[in-house]
């Protein structure tokens, strides 16, 4: 199985053991620094976004007001709102600017080839999904990320565009009014703005669930970059 | 391509790879008490900064129909302590000062001489609800332009009947749809919303749309930005 992005390997002899090992450089450092500043950043939005949603836990009108299920103040960060939005104003730029990078990294390195889900992936998304939920066989892989993991992530990327582009219509409505109309206006946006985030919490338990079942190799190479003993090197 | 190493190189490969993303861990410093006001101050202030170089003033803000504004029964009552402060409205006059070629007391009569602008705007509260509302008044760069105010001034500063201020920069306070507002759904404004004269600002956020003003200052020192905006939230909040 090779790599559809060709990496630098180092190998080397544990001298205690004599057993060989192999380690895959997978996550160049730009990635790491996005990623770990990116979901800092997320974790915060969510917080920060949840205390600034119980100043008005609705999406219907004021008067009256009919409150939507309220969630416990302990989840939140910032204390009151304008704390929240503090929080929420600061970390949206990292969260901007960190996405944007890692983004714009991706497709100069070309390396977002090896990431961005593809119509020829979609057939291989169910049998991914049998395996890991439904005790299926492994399905032949022949990249280093599979179809669902394609799926996961490119859908991560979506959602990081549409929740800036939802935020943008919150917070300016009026010099973003264009994009307002596209999303179907400004109580829309609101709308679209939570899902999103919803959308967001799925995918993060997916994730943390699968980083888990992937064993500390796996977890480490987004620290240090390199990955021993990758799957894909027999 | 494959290279071979050492079991000691390989360590010292990883340790410096990980090493190189300490900078990562300043973003703790959010996390630490002492430094975490003056942090959140600053991206707030950034965050003003960006917002304000979104602001164009020749972009309007969104206007309805009269189907689309809600029945004035279902347009909230908003303040921070009392509804109707009480405003004496048979001798009210607004106190003008700063920079400006002509200071002193303005009445009710003298705004309502500049051209009246009626618009349906769309009021949108920090907290998160908005309302569609029917507004009328002055222009507010009509009524600068009456009290000779400086146009290369940096800010607007209104203070209320209610002990209320705000702040409004002076790009946003000539924005066309920027009002003296005395009118709401074609009568005068009531006391619960505003009487005599509010700002109506459909660029701003809610709070910066102040009640019963009571005097006006055009100025490029602040000492205090506005009540909400004192106690931390944004100063520039335009929408």
């Amino acid at each position: 199985m090779n790599p559809a992005v060709p990496k630098q390997i180092m190998s080397w002899e544990s001298p205690r053991t004599g057993i060989g090992v192999r380690a895959a450089y997978e996550h160049p450092f730009i990635v790491r620094a996005c990623h770990w500043l990116n979901s800092v950043a997320l974790l915060v939005l969510i917080a920060s976004g949840l205390r600034i949603y119980l100043a008005f836990p609705s999406f219907g009108p004021k008067i009256p007001q009919h409150n939507f299920p309220t969630i416990p103040k302990q989840l939140t960060i910032g204390g009151w709102l304008g704390g929240a939005l503090q929080w929420h104003f600061t970390f949206l730029w990292i969260y901007i600017a960190t996405g944007v990078i890692y983004v714009g990294y991706q497709i100069f390195s070309g390396n977002l080839r090896q990431v961005l889900f593809m119509p020829r992936d979609i057939r291989g998304v169910w049998p991914m999904a049998r395996h890991y939920f439904l005790f299926g066989a492994k399905p032949e892989l022949s990249e280093p990320y599979n179809p669902l993991q394609k799926l996961a992530y490119t859908s991560a990327i979506l959602l990081g565009i549409l929740s800036v582009l939802t935020g943008l219509v919150l917070m300016s409505p009026v010099q973003f009014s264009f994009l307002g109309i596209l999303m179907g206006g400004f109580h829309m946006a609101r709308v679209w703005h939570f899902l999103i985030m919803i959308a967001f919490l799925l995918f993060l338990g997916g994730h943390l669930v699968m980083v888990i079942l992937h064993g500390w190799n796996n977890f480490v190479s987004m620290l240090t970059g390199w990955k021993k003993d990758p799957e894909y090197l027999s | 391509m494959e290279v071979p190493v050492t079991e000691r190189q390989a360590k010292k490969i990883r340790r410096r790879e990980l090493l190189k993303l300490s900078p990562v861990l300043l973003l703790g410093a959010f996390a630490v008490p002492t430094v975490q006001e003056t942090l959140l101050k600053k991206g707030l202030a950034f965050h003003d900064w960006a917002a304000s170089q979104f602001f164009r003033k020749s972009h309007l803000a969104p206007t309805f129909s009269d189907a689309e504004v809600v029945p004035i029964e279902k347009f909230p009552i908003n303040d921070y302590d009392v509804d109707d402060p009480g405003v004496d409205l048979a001798a009210w006059k607004l106190k003008v000062s700063g920079d400006v070629a002509n200071p002193g007391e303005y009445t009710l009569d003298q705004i309502q001489e500049l051209p009246r602008q009626r618009q349906n705007t769309r009021h949108i509260c920090v907290e998160g609800w908005d309302v569609i509302g029917r507004f009328g008044g002055a222009r507010l760069s009509d009524f600068l332009q009456m009290i000779g105010a400086n146009p290369r001034a940096k800010f607007v500063f209104v203070e209320c009947a209610d002990d209320y201020y705000t702040t409004i920069d002076m790009a946003t306070a000539m924005h066309p749809q920027s009002l003296m507002c005395y009118e709401m759904y074609d009568r005068p404004l009531t006391r619960e919303h505003g009487a005599p004269v509010r700002l109506s600002i459909p660029t701003k956020i809610g709070y910066k749309n102040a009640k019963y003003l009571t005097s006006l200052r055009v100025t490029d020192v602040l000492t205090k930005q506005g009540y909400w905006e004192d106690q931390g939230y944004s100063t520039y909040y335009g929408i």
